[in-house]
């Protein structure tokens, strides 16, 4: 335990000084705060709160970048300090390598964390400054909408360790990397997209559906967050999330394994590896 | 006394089809200094890298202060001290952090960093980031590191490659003093001559095979390999050094005033004796032991002429 807080610290230590931290907190907070004032200008003086609409829009600002940046800081884990050497002599060390992995990952998740509670909190604290009415569903729901973020976002982390347990060049990982970025994000979202349109409801059972979405964390996290309360009238995502069986429950539940399988996955990769 | 700190037993390691290491026994001792010798993929690098338990042995067992070091037991490598041959670390911390860090590691007293860094010549640069050190002070750091917490097992893969001279005599003074401490130091370098003096033991290995393994003298006793008495002869009436050279056999002229001859080492007394005999044509006389670069390569080619 204590191996994996020196290796989280050190990561956390690194990122504090390549400003990576400092980047990415400022990025959220950039993109945060615009979306909070330009997207609450549409709405007016509608019955919906102001911060559920921040939720929508982040949300979906959360679906593409979060990703992209677990990616940018988890590809390079391990094929990168193994290309430059440093792996070799910190496994010369007594340490196991399921704890480099794991003290990895609780560093990288923490920078993660904090560039997003700060980041949308400041477009939250900005909102709440201007006097907009905010009850405390809403409150809830933003800082629900915050836990999932990072949970997407170790996730995303999770599975680029995969990628560098799995390759042995850095510039594999990269490629690697933004391939499942862009599948994810993208391609997977519209494929299941063509194949209701095309199939019309006629084989495609509520329960595949749901299962098919369950295979993207993306997804699932858009209809955790989406999928009920005020925020799934704004998004239109409350009649997919109506008709599936899917609770919140059992969407959280999928995050988490989204974020177990692949770490678990990469230990044992990166376990029975030789350097 | 001494007692065995790690042991490797007829242990082979290969990869794919090349066989990196094959069928090495060996046995290094507590207070010992052992110079491991071989060209580069000799073998040298898989052997310490076995030892360290980072890879498993294709056959054969390691044991290291008595632990099986790629069981995933962990409790011996805090009593080991590792140099890689390309040390490399994170660019973006400094000096102290970077130790700091694996003194943590280690679970080494944080006081050891400042003490480290300021052996290996250290102190100024320490709150200066990695990416901003020479060659050189990168690899003191890793020596350093490879310092931490008073190991018992130093295995250090080519330690002096980037070190200057005077370095690298601060950099044997400390391998000394952890010697009379009991602490075996593994040395792997490509050069014997290298580490003349250095090393109470020379192993050298060529094509994953340890080929020999014993001190310097030991080796040059085996190897029987010629010493070279070379002669300036004196002036005298043309004819004596003719004579006196048929007399005594074998020797080669080198130029007009200079004679040489390769002495085996039984035939070596008896040629002095007579190189210094009264009315010998000899003004001066040199003995020329065969250098460890000869004995080296004497080595590599008896290994050679095997089937």
């Amino acid at each position: 335990m204590k191996n994996i807080l020196i290796l989280a610290r050190k990561e956390v230590q690194e990122a504090l000084r390549n400003r990576w931290v400092l980047a990415t907190t400022l990025l959220l907070a950039a993109l945060a705060l615009t979306l909070t004032f330009l997207g609450s200008a549409p709405t007016g003086i509608v019955a919906v709160g102001a911060l559920d609409v921040v939720i929508v829009s982040l949300s979906s600002l959360t679906i593409f970048l979060v990703p992209l940046i677990a990616l940018l800081i988890s590809h390079d884990a391990i094929v990168g300090e193994k290309e430059r050497g440093t792996m070799l002599l910190l496994l010369s060390y007594p340490v196991g390598r399921w704890q480099v992995i794991i003290g990895k990952f609780v560093g990288h998740v923490a920078i993660l964390s904090f560039a997003t509670l700060l980041g949308y909190g400041a477009a939250a604290a900005a909102l709440a400054a201007t006097g907009a009415a905010i009850d405390a569903a809403s409150w809830w729901a933003f800082l629900s909408m915050i836990g999932a973020s990072v949970m997407l976002g170790a996730g995303f982390i999770a599975i680029g360790y995969l990628v560098s347990a799995l390759v042995r060049e850095r510039g594999t990982a990269g490629g690697i990397a933004i391939g499942a970025w862009l599948l994810f994000v993208l391609i997977y979202d519209m494929g299941l997209l063509g194949v209701l349109v095309v199939d019309q409801g006629r084989n495609l059972s509520g329960g595949l559906l749901d299962t098919l979405l369950l295979l993207n964390p993306t997804d699932v996290y858009r209809l955790l967050n989406l999928g009920s309360g005020s925020a799934g009238l704004l998004s239109g995502m409350g009649g997919i999330a109506q008709s599936s069986a899917l609770t919140p429950a059992i969407l959280v539940a999928a995050l988490a394994g989204w974020t177990i399988i692949p770490l678990a996955m990469a230990t044992v990769v990166f376990s029975r590896r030789e350097l | 006394m001494s007692s065995e700190t790690v042991s490797v037993e007829r242990v082979a390691k290969s990869y794919g089809r090349h066989e990196a290491v094959k069928s090495v026994s060996l046995a290094l001792n507590a207070g010992e200094t052992i110079a491991l010798v071989g060209h580069n993929g000799a073998g040298k690098t898989t052997l310490i890298k076995l030892m360290l338990g980072l890879i498993r042995p294709s056959a054969g067992n390691v044991r290291v202060l008595g632990e099986n070091p790629a069981a995933g037991e962990f409790a011996a490598r805090k009593s080991l001290g590792y140099l890689p041959e390309n040390v490399s670390f994170n660019m973006a911390l400094t000096g102290r952090e970077t130790l700091a860090f694996y003194a943590r590691l280690k679970r080494a007293a944080l006081c050891q960093v400042p003490e480290l860094l300021d052996r290996v010549g250290l102190s100024a640069a320490m709150d200066r980031r990695v990416g901003t050190y020479s060659k050189g002070m990168r690899q003191r750091l890793g020596l350093a590191q490879a310092l931490l917490g008073s190991p018992q097992v130093l295995l250090l893969d080519e330690p002096t490659t980037g070190l200057d001279p005077s370095l690298r005599r601060s950099f044997y003074a400390i391998i000394d003093e952890l010697k009379s401490q009991g602490t075996t130091v593994l040395l792997s370098s490509h050069a014997l001559t290298e580490l003349e003096g250095k090393a109470d033991r020379v192993i050298i290995v060529n094509r994953g095979i340890k080929i020999a393994d014993g001190t310097i003298d030991e080796l040059r006793h085996i190897a029987r390999l010629p010493t070279r008495i070379r002669l300036k002869l004196a002036d005298r009436e043309p004819g004596t050094v003719e004579r006196w050279i048929s007399d005594t056999g074998r020797w080669q002229r080198v130029n007009g005033h200079m004679l040489e001859i390769d002495a085996a080492p039984e035939d070596k007394i008896q040629l002095l004796r007579r190189a210094a005999a009264e009315g010998a044509p000899v003004a001066d006389l040199d003995l020329i032991p065969p250098t460890l670069d000869e004995l080296y390569a004497h080595f590599l080619s008896t290994q050679d002429a095997l089937p």
